[in-house]
C-alpha cells in the first residue's frame, strides 16, 4: 500500500514537472518595454480653433446657398417633361422647337432656362428616347447646366445679361422688319464699297433716341455721292421702321445697336 | 485729394461693359419709293401770262405732271395720288407739314413755284425728305416759256439723281426710224422726239430708205445709213440746222455707222471683195482705216465709253457671236458662249455691260452681259425684237419689237419698247407711227 502511494506520488510529481516545463510562458524572455517618457497634457484649443475669415465665410455661405437653390430648382422640371411628351414631333414642330431652344440657350434671363436644370435621372431618361426632340432636349439640358456652372463661378453677375448679343430669333425679327423698310437705291455702282454703318441709341420700346452714321466723313468726299444716297436710304429705313422690334428684356444689352447696311448682295443679284 | 478718392472710387466701382451688338442688313426691298409730287404753285398773274403764251391753264400742274409721269415710268418711284394730298401747293412749298405727308406714306416730297418774270419762265423746286423732315435739294431755273417741258424733265433728272445715286435720263431725246405703209412698201423717215414721246419731229421726207440713226456724243449730229439709187450711203445730219452731208459711198453691204466716244470718227462695217469687216473713218480728213481683217463676217461695231475697246459680232467661230477687241483691232476675244446666235452688241455708257440681241430656238431676246462675257442675263423675250440702245445712265434699254396685229397672225406692227436692267419694268414708248432702230441721246442739259 505504501509502495503504491509512493509510486502515485512520484508519478504525479513527474507529471507536474513535465507540464510545468512544457508551458510556453515559462520559456519566454521578458518583454523589452521602451523607456517611459513623461507626457505633459496642455490645453491648445484656444490656439487651433481660429474663426473663419470674413471673405471665406461669405464664399462658403454663398456656395451653400447656391447648392440649396440648385436642389430646390431641380425639384420641378415640369417644362422638360412636357417637351418629352412630344417625343415624335411633326416636321414643323421640330423646327419650332429648334428655334425655341436656340432662344432659350441664349437667354439665361428666361425662367425656362433655369427650370431646365434637371436631375441626372431625368437626363438619363432623355437619352433613352430615340427621337430628335429628345436629342435636342439633351443639348438644352447640357447648355443649361453649363450656364449654371458659369453662374456658380460668377455669383455677382447679373443673370439677365448676356454678353453674346441678340439671339438668332431676336436678330431675325429685327432684320425682317428692316428689310421691309429699306428701299435700296438701285442706281448705286456695283463695284464700290456699299456698306453704311449706323449706330443707334434706343429707348426700351425700340424707338430711336439717336442715329449716327459712323463713316460720316465719307459722305462729303468727292466721287462718293452714291454713299450719301445710300446712307440716307438707310436712315429713312430706320425712321420708317421705328419702333424697332427689340427684345422685351435685357435693355442694357441692346440699348445701343449698330446696323450695317450692305447693298452689294441685292444689287449684284 | 478729393480727385484721388473719386478716381479710386471709379476704379473700384464694378463696371459692366457690353460689346456693341451689330446687325447686318443685307437685304431690302426693291419696291418703288413712295413720293408725293405736289403741283407747283403759281400766282394768278403768272397763270394768265402763261395761258396767253402757251395755252396752258395751269403751268404748275402741267410741269408737276411731267415730273410725276417720268418718275412713274422709271419704275423706281411710286408717285402718290394727288387727291390724297392734305396741304395746298403754295403752303407746302414754303414749309411742308411733314406729319401730313407722312400720313399718306410719302417718303419724299417735291414742291415748287412757277413765276413769269421778264417774259421768262422761272421755276424753283424743292425736294424734301419727309421722314427726316428736312430739305434735300432746292434749285431754280429760268428759261423761255416754250421750254417748259424740258424744265419738267430737268427737275426729274435732279430728283432722280438725288434719290438713286445715278444720273437721270429724262432730259433726253430719241431718234428713230418712223415706218408707215405695208411691209412690202414701207415709207421710212427719220424722226426725233423727247424720251417721253412728246415733241415728235420728222427729219427726212421719206423719199429714201433710212436705217440705223445714231447720235453723236454732243447730240448735235446724227449719223445714219440711207440708200440712194440702191446704193448705201452714210450721212451726217445736223439736227439744229437740218443740214445733211454725205460721209461716203461704200461698196457692198454697209451696216450701222456709229460715232466714236470723242465724236471724231465713225465706225461701221462694210463689205470689200465680198468680205465684211470693220472700218473707221476720220471725220476730219475722211481717211478710212481697216480695223478687223478676217475672212468671216464682222458687223455691228460699238466703242467702249473710254474708246479703248470695240465690241462687234462675227461668225468666225461658225456661228454669230459677240467679240471684243482693242480699238486698233488687236487682241480679239470671243465673249459670248451661250446657245443661239448673238448680235447687235452695244457697250453701256457706264462701261460695265454689253447689251445684245440673241436668237435662240426661233425667239428673240434682249439681254446684257459683262464685258468679259460673264453674267449673261436675258431681260425680255419675244417673237421679233432687236437693236437695243442704252439710256445715257446705262440703266434702261430701248429697242424695237415687231408684233402681229391680230390674233390670226396677220399684219404686223413695229413699236419702241423700253426695259430696265431689272427686267421687270418693260414699257411701250408711244410713237405716232410704227417705229424701229431707236437711238438714245445723252443728257441735253449736260
Amino acid at each position: 500500500m505504501d509502495r503504491s502511494i509512493v509510486i502515485s506520488f512520484g508519478l504525479h510529481i513527474l507529471l507536474i514537472i513535465i507540464t510545468a516545463m512544457s508551458l510556453p510562458f515559462l520559456a519566454k524572455k521578458p518583454i523589452d518595454l521602451p523607456p517611459i517618457v513623461s507626457v505633459e497634457l496642455i490645453q491648445i484649443m484656444e490656439k487651433t480653433n481660429i474663426p473663419f475669415a470674413p471673405k471665406a465665410k461669405k464664399i462658403i455661405e454663398k456656395v451653400k446657398e447656391k447648392e440649396k437653390k440648385l436642389v430646390s430648382e431641380q425639384a420641378p422640371p415640369k417644362m422638360v417633361k412636357k417637351e418629352k411628351q412630344d417625343a415624335i414631333p411633326l416636321p414643323d414642330e421640330k423646327i419650332e422647337k429648334i428655334e425655341k431652344i436656340k432662344e432659350e440657350k441664349q437667354n439665361p434671363e428666361k425662367v425656362e432656362t433655369e427650370i431646365k436644370q434637371v436631375s441626372e435621372f431625368e437626363k438619363k431618361e432623355l437619352f433613352d428616347t430615340n427621337s430628335i426632340a429628345a436629342l435636342i432636349d439633351k443639348s438644352k439640358v447640357e447648355s443649361a447646366e453649363n450656364n449654371k456652372k458659369l453662374d456658380k463661378i460668377t455669383q455677382n453677375q447679373d443673370k439677365t445679361i448676356d454678353l453674346g448679343g441678340l439671339s438668332l430669333s431676336e436678330e431675325d425679327a429685327l432684320k425682317a422688319q428692316i428689310f421691309g423698310c429699306w428701299s435700296i437705291p438701285l442706281g448705286l455702282p456695283y463695284n464700290e464699297n456699299l456698306l453704311v454703318r449706323i449706330k443707334l441709341q434706343l429707348k426700351p420700346d425700340g424707338s430711336i433716341i439717336k442715329s449716327e452714321i459712323l463713316d460720316h466723313a465719307r459722305m462729303n468726299k468727292p466721287g462718293q455721292g452714291f454713299y450719301k444716297v445710300l446712307a440716307e436710304s438707310a436712315l429713312r429705313a430706320i425712321k420708317l421702321c421705328q419702333p424697332l422690334r427689340v427684345p422685351r428684356t435685357g435693355y442694357e444689352r441692346w440699348k445701343e445697336l449698330q446696323l450695317n447696311f450692305d447693298a452689294r448682295e441685292m444689287l449684284e443679284g | 485729394m478729393l480727385f484721388r478718392y473719386l478716381l479710386i472710387l471709379l476704379i473700384l466701382l464694378p463696371v459692366k461693359v457690353f460689346a456693341l451688338i451689330e446687325v447686318d442688313i443685307t437685304r431690302g426691298n426693291l419696291n418703288p419709293l413712295p413720293i408725293a409730287v405736289s403741283p407747283l404753285s403759281i400766282d394768278e398773274n403768272s397763270k394768265k401770262n402763261f395761258k396767253k403764251i402757251l395755252k396752258k391753264e395751269n403751268l404748275g400742274v402741267e410741269i408737276s405732271t411731267i415730273v410725276e409721269n417720268n418718275l412713274r415710268q422709271s419704275g423706281l418711284f411710286n408717285p402718290l395720288n394727288k387727291n390724297a394730298f392734305l396741304q395746298k401747293p403754295d403752303i407746302a412749298n414754303l414749309k411742308p407739314r411733314f406729319e401730313d405727308w407722312n400720313l399718306i406714306k410719302a417718303q419724299a416730297l417735291i414742291t415748287g413755284k412757277v413765276t413769269f418774270e421778264d417774259e421768262k419762265l422761272r421755276v424753283e423746286f424743292r425736294l424734301w425728305d419727309v421722314l427726316a423732315g428736312k430739305e434735300m435739294m432746292a434749285l431754280a431755273f429760268t428759261t423761255v416759256p416754250s421750254n417748259w417741258r424740258r424744265v419738267g424733265h430737268i427737275i426729274t433728272d435732279k430728283v432722280y439723281e438725288r434719290l438713286t445715286g445715278e444720273d437721270g435720263y429724262f432730259d433726253t431725246r430719241i431718234i428713230y426710224v418712223s415706218e408707215e405703209g405695208p411691209k412690202t412698201n414701207r415709207i421710212k423717215k427719220l424722226a426725233i422726239m423727247d424720251q417721253d414721246g412728246f415733241n415728235n419731229k420728222y427729219l427726212t421726207l421719206g423719199n429714201e430708205l433710212v436705217l440705223t440713226p445714231r447720235f453723236s456724243p454732243t447730240n448735235q449730229m446724227v449719223t445714219y445709213l440711207s440708200y440712194f439709187r440702191n446704193l448705201p450711203r452714210v450721212y451726217l445730219l445736223d439736227i439744229e440746222t437740218g443740214l445733211q452731208e454725205v460721209v461716203g459711198d461704200f461698196p457692198g453691204m454697209t451696216f450701222a455707222p456709229r460715232f466714236s466716244p470723242d465724236g471724231k470718227k465713225i465706225i461701221m462695217s462694210f463689205a470689200q471683195d465680198g468680205n465684211s469687216d470693220i472700218y473707221t473713218m476720220d471725220l476730219e480728213n475722211r481717211i478710212v482705216e481697216r480695223i478687223s481683217n478676217h475672212p468671216s463676217i464682222d458687223t455691228s461695231p460699238s466703242y467702249s465709253p473710254d474708246g479703248k475697246f470695240i465690241t462687234f459680232n462675227s461668225d468666225r467661230s461658225g456661228y454669230q457671236q459677240i467679240y471684243v477687241m482693242s480699238s486698233n483691232g488687236k487682241n480679239v476675244k470671243r465673249i459670248s458662249f451661250g446657245n443661239g446666235l448673238y448680235g447687235t452688241p452695244v457697250w453701256s455708257p457706264r462701261g460695265d455691260l454689253i447689251a445684245f440681241t440673241k436668237l435662240h430656238k426661233g425667239k428673240f431676246y434682249i439681254g446684257v452681259m459683262r464685258t468679259d462675257g460673264t453674267g449673261e442675263r436675258l431681260l425680255t423675250e419675244n417673237f421679233y425684237q432687236e437693236a437695243p440702245s442704252w439710256s445715257p445712265n446705262g440703266r434702261v434699254l430701248i429697242f424695237y419689237r415687231e408684233t402681229k396685229t391680230n390674233s390670226k397672225g396677220e399684219g404686223f406692227s413695229a413699236k419702241l419698247w423700253s426695259i430696265d436692267l431689272t427686267g421687270y419694268n418693260e414699257k411701250m414708248v408711244e410713237t405716232e407711227t410704227d417705229a424701229s432702230d431707236p437711238s438714245w441721246s445723252s443728257l441735253l442739259s449736260e
